[in-house]
């Protein structure tokens, strides 16, 4: 199963540029950083120690910069665990409840605007077409009438083609299912975001901002902690919470219960009930990615 | 160098084929376990809620309703289908079966701080959910497997879930129409 990862792909391909447009990527596409974060590892080949002394750094900055005091977790993959998750078709509203909920846990950018979720307005009559979406609805009450909702976030899937392309090897599948994105890797080229067929993947074009009573201090490394310009990053199923037991926010919002999450290996999980008992589907299932996120029909 | 092209090939293969593939795949569920190599399930197996699971919230009375027998115990119980001169936002609202059904086939004619069964069983209010199942048995069995309905909590422990009532009106159980929050400034990346 495990493909042996080349960690030394990130300096063969920053070879190939010239020096200066070494220093011009990483010094303009992340920000203030560094001399000890432009040199770190990928994040996979680090030592505990040195995992544990780049996390206090983390949340030394973090501290400073929003005056909140900052936790920035790096909790493993559980044994036993790949997480799922499923959405009812025959109940999304279309409210964006989720969106917003989603902002707020996993500190996206307000402006530039970062959304994790996209929730995608269509036709009744048309049935599922992503040509004829919209995502800019905005009418007095939703659910419209003759229209349904899909929402579309990463779909976590089992054969990633983002994790693939990425000539650094910044972002990969963990254990228990979640692509997650290093930050401190990622040089920015957004090939991932071209070979996603979903949109799931969003550019830092700006230094993101987020106003201090607003930030959530309680974060992970892969997921929510603060991000920089410059760098790509998604939906993790907020990896915070769910490494730590709970259900991803999206899922707690969702005022029609649309959104179900769990583990796949538990066969008396709810997700697992709803694979054996309803009508499911994925999107683009010609591709072969094999997403983790379904979509289903409660009724 | 050879790898770096590759990943382009790819890419380019990749977004070709995003745009040929606008379709999506629908599948059925046996497809869905070979995707996810799962196998099948006992369906149904569990119907009864686990006992680590708590109501969010007590039953959404509005204030000063409950106990019903603040008034009641003074008043003669009265099982004729009539139009009442009180509860009138009830009576008004009341959009359930109306044709064929009455307050008593849910609200007991003397015990009135309980909700009755065709069976005549009394149920506390905390247990509205029974009553519902009496007539819609299967989102009854959807809501104990977490599937019908909301749950906050722990995935894999403790949860909380949310009554049938907190969503539907009993009176006038459609799920009402909601205020969409605002739509995103544009789009910075999409599925097309
Ligand atoms: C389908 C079953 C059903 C029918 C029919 C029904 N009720 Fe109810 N009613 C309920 C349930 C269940 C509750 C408890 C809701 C809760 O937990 O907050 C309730 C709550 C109430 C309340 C308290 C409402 C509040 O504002 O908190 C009143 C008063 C009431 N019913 C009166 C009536 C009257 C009068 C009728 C006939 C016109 C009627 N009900 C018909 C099921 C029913
Ligand atoms: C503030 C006083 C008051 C409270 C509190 C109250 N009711 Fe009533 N209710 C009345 C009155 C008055 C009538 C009779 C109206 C009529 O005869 O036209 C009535 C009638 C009814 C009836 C019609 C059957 C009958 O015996 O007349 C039902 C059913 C009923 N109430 C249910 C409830 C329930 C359930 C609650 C508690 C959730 C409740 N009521 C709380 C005042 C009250
Ligand atoms: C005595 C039988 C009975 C009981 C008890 C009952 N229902 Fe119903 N319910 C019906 C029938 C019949 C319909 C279809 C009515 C219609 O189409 O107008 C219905 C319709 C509904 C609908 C769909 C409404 C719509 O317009 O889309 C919902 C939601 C619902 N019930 C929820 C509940 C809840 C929640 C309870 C418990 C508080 C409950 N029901 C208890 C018989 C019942
Ligand atoms: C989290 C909110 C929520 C809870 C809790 C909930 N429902 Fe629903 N239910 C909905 C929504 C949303 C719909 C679809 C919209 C509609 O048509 O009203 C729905 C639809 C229904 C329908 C109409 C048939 C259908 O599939 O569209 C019935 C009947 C129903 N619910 C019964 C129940 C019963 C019984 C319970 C408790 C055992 C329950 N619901 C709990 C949100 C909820």
């Amino acid at each position: 199963m495990k493909k042996p990862v080349n960690y030394s792909g990130r300096r063969k391909f920053l070879k190939n540029l010239s020096i200066f447009a070494v220093g011009s990527l990483a010094l303009s596409g992340c920000g203030p950083v560094t001399m000890k974060e432009f040199l770190q590892k990928n994040f996979r080949t680090l030592s505990k120690k040195e995992k544990d002394d780049i996390i206090k750094d983390l949340e030394k900055k973090y501290t400073a910069k929003y005056g909140k005091e900052f936790h920035v977790t790096d909790e493993p993959a559980a044994g036993g665990v790949e997480f799922g998750y499923a959405l009812d078709l025959s109940r999304c509203v279309g409210c964006r409840r989720c969106v917003y909920a989603c902002v707020k846990e996993n500190n996206q950018s307000r402006d530039p605007q970062i959304h994790y979720i996209q929730v995608l307005q269509m036709e009744k009559e048309k049935g599922i077409d992503f040509a004829h979406s919209d995502v800019h609805y905005n009418p007095e009450l939703v659910p419209e009438e003759g229209y349904f909702y899909v929402p579309v976030q990463c779909q976590q899937c089992r054969n990633p083609q983002c994790t693939e392309v990425c000539p650094v090897k910044a972002t990969w599948q963990e254990p228990d299912g979640i692509v997650v994105v290093d930050y401190n890797w990622c040089i920015g080229c957004r090939y991932c975001m071209a070979a996603c067929p979903y949109g799931a993947r969003h550019f830092n074009w700006g230094e993101p901002t987020i106003p201090a009573d607003e930030i959530n201090p309680e974060t992970h490394y892969l997921g929510n902690r603060p991000r920089m310009k410059g760098v790509v990053e998604k939906c993790t199923f907020c990896i915070k919470r769910v490494r730590n037991g709970k259900y991803p926010a999206c899922v707690e919002v969702c005022p029609v219960g649309a959104r179900k999450f769990g583990n796949l290996l538990d066969p008396d999980s709810e997700i697992r009930y709803i694979l054996a008992n309803k009508r499911v589907l994925v999107l683009k299932q010609e591709l072969n990615t094999q997403p983790r996120f379904y979509y289903f029909f409660g009724v | 160098m050879k790898c770096y092209l590759k990943t382009k090939l790819k890419i380019e293969y990749l977004l070709f084929l995003s745009v040929c593939f606008l379709i999506i795949g629908c599948n059925d569920t046996t497809e869905a376990y070979k995707l996810g190599q799962i196998e099948k399930i006992n369906p149904g197996s569990k119907s009864y809620l686990k006992h680590e699971e708590i109501a969010v919230s007590p039953p959404p009375f509005t204030d000063g309703v409950f106990p019903c027998n603040d008034c009641h115990a003074f008043r003669k119980p009265n099982a004729v289908r009539r139009k009442l001169e009180w509860h009138e936002d009830i009576t008004d609202m009341f959009n359930h079966d109306s044709e064929n059904r009455w307050c008593l086939d849910c609200h007991d004619l003397i015990k009135r701080d309980s909700l009755r069964l065709a069976s005549g069983k009394l149920l506390d209010f905390k247990e509205s959910y029974k009553l519902c199942g009496q007539c819609h048995g299967d989102k009854l069995r959807d809501w104990e497997v977490g599937v019908h309905g909301r749950r906050t909590g722990d995935w894999n422990g403790k949860k909380q879930y949310y009554l049938c009532v907190s969503c539907h009106n009993p009176h006038s159980p459609k799920f009402k129409p909601l205020k969409p929050e605002a739509p995103p400034f544009r789009e910075d990346a999409e599925i097309k």
